[in-house]
């Protein structure tokens, strides 16, 4: 009974998934074929245009976000990150002594996988660990100055492309296929997986709203949505579509929500950083 | 003078009747209730303001559906025909009960 269960959620699993035969195929396939789904799904939608999520699907749309980034909502972020970033903690150090290249302009580089310690670092959880190791307690990873932080990286890196490397270490590929199988398995009252909307659904209404491809998804975090009248990290994303499908969330950056963040951002691989970004 | 009242009589019992008929059934407002059916998240339904599309529109049921049993196990769990769908399994993940299924199908075929 297990067995046959299991075997039938590997064939949901692949029924689903972009990817043509194998279910596991290498990274470097899945990622071709991830993206060749998107693309000839949307043979409009520039490559790079995915970044904007439900705003690449048409030309009305595209027009709303131009009128968007006319007036950005998540400037006070920005400008609220930089100020964080520039002022000293107690002991006289700063964010930029934590990261490579003083943390301007490395947005593309995370997630990565750590092979020293064995586990995705994503960017919030980096800036954590960088207020803690100064003797900071960490923020709360959902909003406010988390994602201000973040929105700040994020606009110092805009226009750098994803480069998500997963390292010849087994821990690494096995994140990459946890942080895979959580995306394409069903959860919640509702049963959806990350991948029936923005995958299987992508560009799809529900009610007035258009579902993000998950190509590029990652890419204009964090986001300022007016659904939540304010800015939201990565972390608020997850908890949130998990909360929408009426499924009980992981706790922010918990190891599979790190993992499901290192798949899809190595999916993403090649397009431009353009967080942090507006939706509605 | 008969004559008068019996017309009131009348055009109150008609007004009644349209009253009656105006008010949404047991089915609309569970079809429409965003915490119940939350239908119109997925599907256009005539009557119903800013529908999505995942699914198709329900429209042209009793056509479409004459078999009563098959629309009720579509709602019930379409994952069951259709291992794909992302319909949600209405019945199996108990989000709204027989009754409440029977009452919606009973809506869908005014549609």
């Amino acid at each position: 009974m297990l067995r046959k269960l299991l075997f039938l959620s590997v064939m949901m699993l692949a029924a689903v998934r972009p990817a043509l035969a194998a279910d596991l195929a290498d990274p470097k396939a899945e990622f071709k074929a991830f993206r060749d789904y998107f693309t000839s799904r949307f043979p409009k939608v520039p490559l790079d245009d995915f970044v904007n999520g439900p705003y690449s699907m048409d030309e009305g749309l595209r027009k709303q976000w131009q009128e968007i980034e006319e007036f950005p909502p998540y400037e006070f972020a920005v400008d609220k990150g930089k100020e964080m970033f520039a002022k000293p903690f107690a002991n006289g150090k700063t964010y930029a002594d934590c990261f490579p290249n003083g943390g301007i302009g490395i947005r593309q580089n995370y997630p990565y996988f750590d092979t020293k310690s064995g586990q995705v670092i994503t960017l919030e959880l980096a800036l954590n660990q960088c207020r803690e190791q100064n003797g900071e307690k960490p923020f709360s990873y959902t909003k406010d100055d988390m994602a201000a932080l973040t929105a700040y990286m994020a606009f110092t890196s805009r226009g750098k492309r994803f480069d998500i490397k997963i390292p010849d270490d087994p821990r690494a590929l096995a994140a990459y296929r946890k942080g895979e199988e959580y995306f394409y398995t069903r959860r919640g009252q509702l049963n959806f997986s990350c991948a029936s909307c923005h995958v299987q659904s992508a560009g799809n209404h529900i009610r007035t709203e258009v579902l993000a491809p998950a190509l590029g998804i990652m890419a204009a975090m964090p986001i300022y949505r007016s659904e939540w009248s304010g800015m939201g990290t990565t972390s608020r994303r997850f908890t949130s579509c998990n909360s929408q499908v009426r499924a009980t969330p992981l706790p922010p950056q918990d190891e599979l929500y790190r993992d499901v963040e290192y798949f899809l951002t190595y999916m993403g691989n090649g397009l431009p950083v353009s967080g942090p970004g507006a939706r509605p | 003078m008969i004559s008068t009242s019996a017309g009131i009589a009348i055009v109150a019992l008609l007004a009644l009747a349209t009253a009656v008929s105006a008010a949404p059934s047991a089915g609309e407002k569970l079809a429409f209730d965003r915490g119940k059916g939350n239908c119109l998240t997925c599907h256009e339904i005539k009557g119903g303001d800013s529908p999505g599309n995942l699914g198709p529109p329900l429209a042209d049921m009793k056509a479409r559906f004459p078999n009563r049993a098959d629309l009720v196990a579509i709602i019930s769990d379409e994952t069951k025909r259709n291992p794909r769908t992302v319909m949600p399994p209405f019945a199996r993940n108990h989000i709204l009960t027989d009754r409440e299924i029977d009452a919606i199908v009973d809506f869908l075929y005014t549609r």
